[in-house]
């Protein structure tokens, strides 16, 4: 059995899959990768099942080693200077970590996470069918807690795989387009505010939200509502600052909803960076779920988009 | 583009994203809006429908969760608006739970001062009525409680806490809670219960369900420390009335 030692992470780094559903209604929230796509293109890469738990690791450097014999990895998601020791390691590709080998990841020059994928079963107990940690709610497997130094992930029936790669896939650019969400006809003019203003994404921002910066968008109700169930994408609007409700959200809030952010466009906008400019798009529903449908056949034909090095 | 409009009192459907939408009884904290939300639940429970995943109850709205690869957004309204339409035919059974607190909260004597009551005045009119768990939200397992007695409604603290005890019992407003985890809070904190309403280890990991009935009962320091004991092994501690 060969384990994956974490030397130094950052506080936004965890294992994570696809999430854990059926009790949002006792207050669980799902929580899940942040950018499914990345983390389905890294399980593609190293032959595992898409939805399978592996490493996110936050946008500040991080550093991982190898115990008990080599592991074949493959990383996805953010842009940021890798290696292994000294020697460049290439994103989209599949490596080989020998015993006692480093694994270095940089900073983020581009996106805020990066997914690591191991060729090989993580050692755990799935929680209501997950892995996912969610810190809060004290679970996720093998640690209930984002990962720290000392860390060891064990990994069974590792195989050792031929030279893989994989064009980074992409899905959609520009705009993120969001549905009206279900207090969107409270915000009344202020809806023009939202749509036709650029944002940025505040530094304060986590997995439970990203917070946005521009202008005030005001609510008729003074941003009091009784509390109603959210989901993924949620944007709120709290004292005229929109909050978009990521995987470690809240299940319910008291906040008044102006849109929702598509699935499909979810895992993009997780890998926007603070200070990046960006716009907010509508669509209607029928629109939205049209690209559901896209992105999820995007996800099930990564495995064939995977090219053997030869 | 915005959500359909429907007069007032009828349900409303409205999107939440491609993957969920919510049926919309009310806007307030009304005990009807919050029944007829549980009826809805109950009837979705009791007859299945491919492609919807799970719902949760609020206050006021029905959330429903559903797969958008198996079930579009108008077939999922059509059928939700056909069922509004019938009667109910299931029996409504909620569980009434008797749960323990401890009295020491550390704003116990400012609210019952606030009230100019004595603290056994306050104790006694929270621990009286049988509450309904309206919803289970915000964080794991916190019950948001209707039915507080409106003489000791209180409004919420101005400073919310950044770290309350797991086991909070609280009021903020018009409502209670039953807090399961160590968490911020800006509601007032009167006691403790031992009860876990979520606890991993333990079966079932879920005590208390959205639409159950709840009612405090006072316990002193000896007594709350031994049942804690209790909850830590995995125990209930809370006493199933009905």
């Amino acid at each position: 059995m060969s384990v994956l030692e974490v030397v130094t992470a950052g506080p936004l780094t965890s294992v994570q899959d696809f999430g854990r559903f059926g009790a949002q209604r006792y207050g669980i929230t799902p929580s899940g990768a942040m950018d499914r796509l990345s983390l389905a293109a890294a399980n593609a890469l190293v032959d595992r099942p898409l939805s399978a738990p592996a490493i996110e690791i936050g946008p500040t450097k991080t550093v991982f080693t190898v115990r008990g014999g080599a592991l074949c990895v493959a990383l996805s998601g953010a842009l940021r200077f890798t290696r292994i020791g000294d020697d460049p390691c290439p994103l989209y590709r599949t490596m080989t970590l020998r015993e006692g080998e480093t694994l270095t990841l940089d900073a983020t020059r581009k996106g805020m996470f990066s997914y690591l994928a191991v060729s090989g079963t993580l050692k755990g107990e799935p929680v209501f069918g997950s892995f996912s940690v969610n810190a809060r709610a004290g679970l996720g497997s093998p640690y209930p807690r984002p990962l720290q130094g000392g860390d060891q992930l064990a990994f069974e029936n590792t195989v050792s795989l031929p030279d893989r790669s994989m064009v980074p896939p992409v899905f959609g650019d520009g705009d993120i387009r969001v549905v009206p969400g279900p207090q969107y006809d409270e915000f009344g003019k202020s809806t023009g505010t939202f749509f036709n203003s650029p944002w940025q994404i505040s530094p304060t921002s986590d997995r439970m939200g990203y917070r946005l910066e521009g202008p005030t968008v005001a609510h008729a109700g003074n941003f009091n509502i009784v509390s109603d169930g959210t989901v993924d994408g949620s944007i709120q609007v709290a004292g005229g600052q929109p909050i978009v409700l990521m995987k470690d959200r809240g299940t319910t809030g008291g906040y008044p909803k102006i849109a929702t952010i598509i699935s499909a466009d979810l895992g993009r906008f997780a890998q926007t960076r603070p200070r990046h400019t960006f716009r907010f798009a509508i669509v209607d529903v029928d629109a939205a779920q049209q690209e559901t449908r896209a992105f999820h056949a995007l996800l099930q034909s990564l495995p064939g988009k995977v090219r053997i090095n030869t | 583009m915005s959500n359909k409009p429907a007069p007032p009192s009828e349900p409303r459907i409205l999107t939440c994203g491609d993957t969920a939408l919510a049926v919309e009884f009310g806007t307030t904290m009304d005990a009807g809006c919050n029944r007829r939300v549980f009826a809805l639940d109950r009837v979705l429970k009791s007859i299945p429908f491919k492609g919807i995943t799970e719902t949760v109850p609020t206050y006021r709205s029905l959330l429903v969760h559903y797969d958008p690869l198996r079930l579009g957004f108008s077939e999922l309204s059509d059928h939700l608006l056909t069922l509004l339409d019938q009667p109910e035919t299931t029996e409504r059974r909620f569980r009434h739970w008797r749960v323990p607190v401890f009295y020491d909260g550390l704003d116990l004597a400012d609210v019952a001062k606030a009230h100019d009551m004595p603290a056994e005045e306050l104790i006694r009119r929270h621990s009286t009525p049988r509450y309904d768990v309206a919803m289970i939200g915000f964080t794991p397992g916190f019950s948001y409680l209707r039915g507080l007695d409106p003489v000791i409604a209180t409004p919420r603290r101005t400073q919310p806490r950044i770290s309350t005890p797991a086991g909070t019992i609280s009021i903020g407003g018009v409502q209670a809670a039953l807090q399961c985890l160590a968490g911020p809070s800006g509601w007032h904190l009167l006691g403790r219960t031992p009860v876990r309403t979520f606890d991993p280890r333990r079966d079932p990991v879920f005590l208390i369900e959205p639409g159950d009935n709840v009612t405090f009962e006072q316990i002193d320091a000896a007594e709350f420390a031994r049942l804690e004991r209790l909850a830590e092994r995995g125990e209930a501690v809370a006493e199933l009335i009905a």
